[in-house]
């Protein structure tokens, strides 16, 4: 099969136009103006967002009255201290632990799971749900697979649950289900987000439409944008027209992978396996019917059925260093900006993360110690 | 990790799909592709599953993101590694060397 040339593909192509580019920024400064508050706020919730917003410089081009923040949109970060805990009991217990790379450095109330595999628990990265599978067939002894994502993830968790599992595998769930937590953020005080931009591939599953009940009952607008540095400019310029003119509307601006159903199949398995149940985010307490849980048909599979996880053991470990410093919660519910704190890219690297939100690659903190929250857009200005 | 990845299926074998990623034979599961798939199309991947046929007329665009990411060839590139993680959570194809 011929590879085309990347090259010669992507500058083809309309999204990559730098005139198209500029006309966008200019829009963005025209709208904010004509809005005439400053600031405005829009919300972004992911990982993905966020890195194209980082990587691409798109804040320098924002006018100053334009205030981009991210959310809840990272997974990784947003898995609460108490599931990492039920984790690393596990660990510590002798079971096997299967789960996504990110989560190997997400700190616990104690320890993280990294800490854990130091002290001698058999700790194992996996890429997908199937991974965690074969895993289950090659060890033989009990394996838990320390399920966290948000509902992209959790329709592999369920497609595997819906399979059949090896009798000596069962599922840790900590997945996520993104709506409610943007009811919870949209009531913050003082926030005072006036849209959000939804992610496009996370509504490739639910649909655009799972977002119509939020735009009516909080009255803000909800565009879904794609990650193209200019299908993200091309998304918040629909989405200051919608705050400008005061419509509550939801607009999908990434027809190409989205669409107002979604994924029907994939809802399907999601919610034949999983039902929504309130539970812990970090950093931002509990998020009614945020979480996802195995239904009752599926308990035998439930990992905290399965075992009795004692927590207690932790109480004897000190909290991490620095924890009580970390602004990770605020920085997760867009209060705060990564260099607002103390901490960041100094005591807190990559290599030497405190929170969460410096672990995973899409943490805010990790995707601003990458590329920097504002650098410049020489090209574009 | 909510980027996914795009692949041409080249094979399909019941529920399971030989996708190519830029050359990269891996293979893909289809229990949850929103609409049935055949050899040629385009489908979108996250955690080793096909959750959306791209139609083809939104081919080119789909991929072009991705190709410019997996051109940089930064290893340290945060999107690209996302990317890269994508297609290690596929399959191999038992038959890969033949």
């Amino acid at each position: 099969m011929p590879t085309p040339d990347p090259r010669a593909a992507s500058s083809e192509l309309k999204f990559r136009d730098p005139v198209r580019a500029r006309a966008m920024v200019r829009a963005l400064g025209r709208i904010t103006d004509a809005i005439g508050r400053s600031p405005v706020s829009l919300m972004h919730v992911c990982g993905s967002h966020e890195q194209a917003i980082a990587k691409y410089g798109l804040r320098a081009s924002f006018p100053a009255a334009l205030r981009v923040i991210m959310g809840p949109g990272c997974p990784v970060c947003v898995t609460d201290a108490r599931e990492v805990d039920e984790g690393v009991a596990l660990a510590l217990q002798g079971v096997h632990i299967a789960t996504y790379g990110d989560m190997l450095r997400v700190p616990g109330s104690a320890m993280s799971l990294a800490d854990a595999r130091a002290e001698g628990a058999q700790v194992h990265v996996i890429y997908s749900a199937g991974q965690a599978v074969e895993l289950a067939e090659r060890v033989k002894e009990p394996v838990v697979f320390f399920a966290t994502g948000f509902e992209t993830t959790a329709v592999a968790t369920a497609a595997i649950v819906l399979k059949g599992l090896p009798d000596n595998l069962s599922i840790l769930s900590a997945h996520k289900f993104i709506p409610p937590a943007m009811d919870v953020v949209a009531s913050v005080p003082g926030l005072a987000v006036e849209g959000f931009l939804a992610a496009g591939h996370a509504a490739t599953i639910t649909g655009w439409g799972v977002f119509e009940p939020f735009a009516e009952r909080h009255h803000l607008p909800v565009v879904v944008a794609g990650f193209e540095p200019l299908d993200i400019l091309a998304g918040l310029v629909r989405l200051l027209e919608l705050v400008r003119d005061g419509t509550p509307a939801v607009v999908n601006m990434y027809p190409r992978c989205v669409t107002r159903e979604g994924n029907l199949r994939a809802q399907a398995a999601l919610w034949e396996v999983f039902e929504p149940s309130s539970g812990r985010w970090r950093g931002i307490s509990v998020v009614p019917d945020g979480n996802l849980a195995l239904r009752g048909r599926f308990a035998g599979l439930d990992a905290r059925a399965r075992f009795t996880i004692d927590v207690t053991p932790l109480a004897r470990h000190a909290p991490p260093a620095l924890a009580e410093s970390c602004l990770c919660g605020s920085i997760m519910t867009g209060i705060s900006s990564p260099t607002d704190c103390t901490l960041f890219g100094e005591a807190c690297t990559p290599d030497h993360p405190v929170g969460a939100c410096m672990v995973s690659t899409e943490g805010t903190c990790r995707i601003w110690h990458q590329y920097g929250g504002q650098p410049d857009l020489g090209d574009l200005a | 990790m909510c980027l996914g990845v795009p692949g041409k299926v080249i094979a399909i074998e019941g529920n399971c799909a030989t996708v190519d990623f830029w050359g990269v034979r891996r293979q893909v599961l289809l229990d949850v592709v929103d609409e049935p798939v055949a050899v040629g199309d385009y489908v979108l991947n996250h955690v080793g599953y096909a959750i959306r046929r791209i139609p083809e007329s939104e081919v080119g665009e789909t991929l072009a993101l991705f190709e410019e990411l997996l051109a940089q060839d930064d290893a340290a590139d945060l999107m690209a590694g996302d990317v890269r993680s994508e297609i290690a959570a596929t399959g191999t194809v038992p038959d890969a060397d033949a």
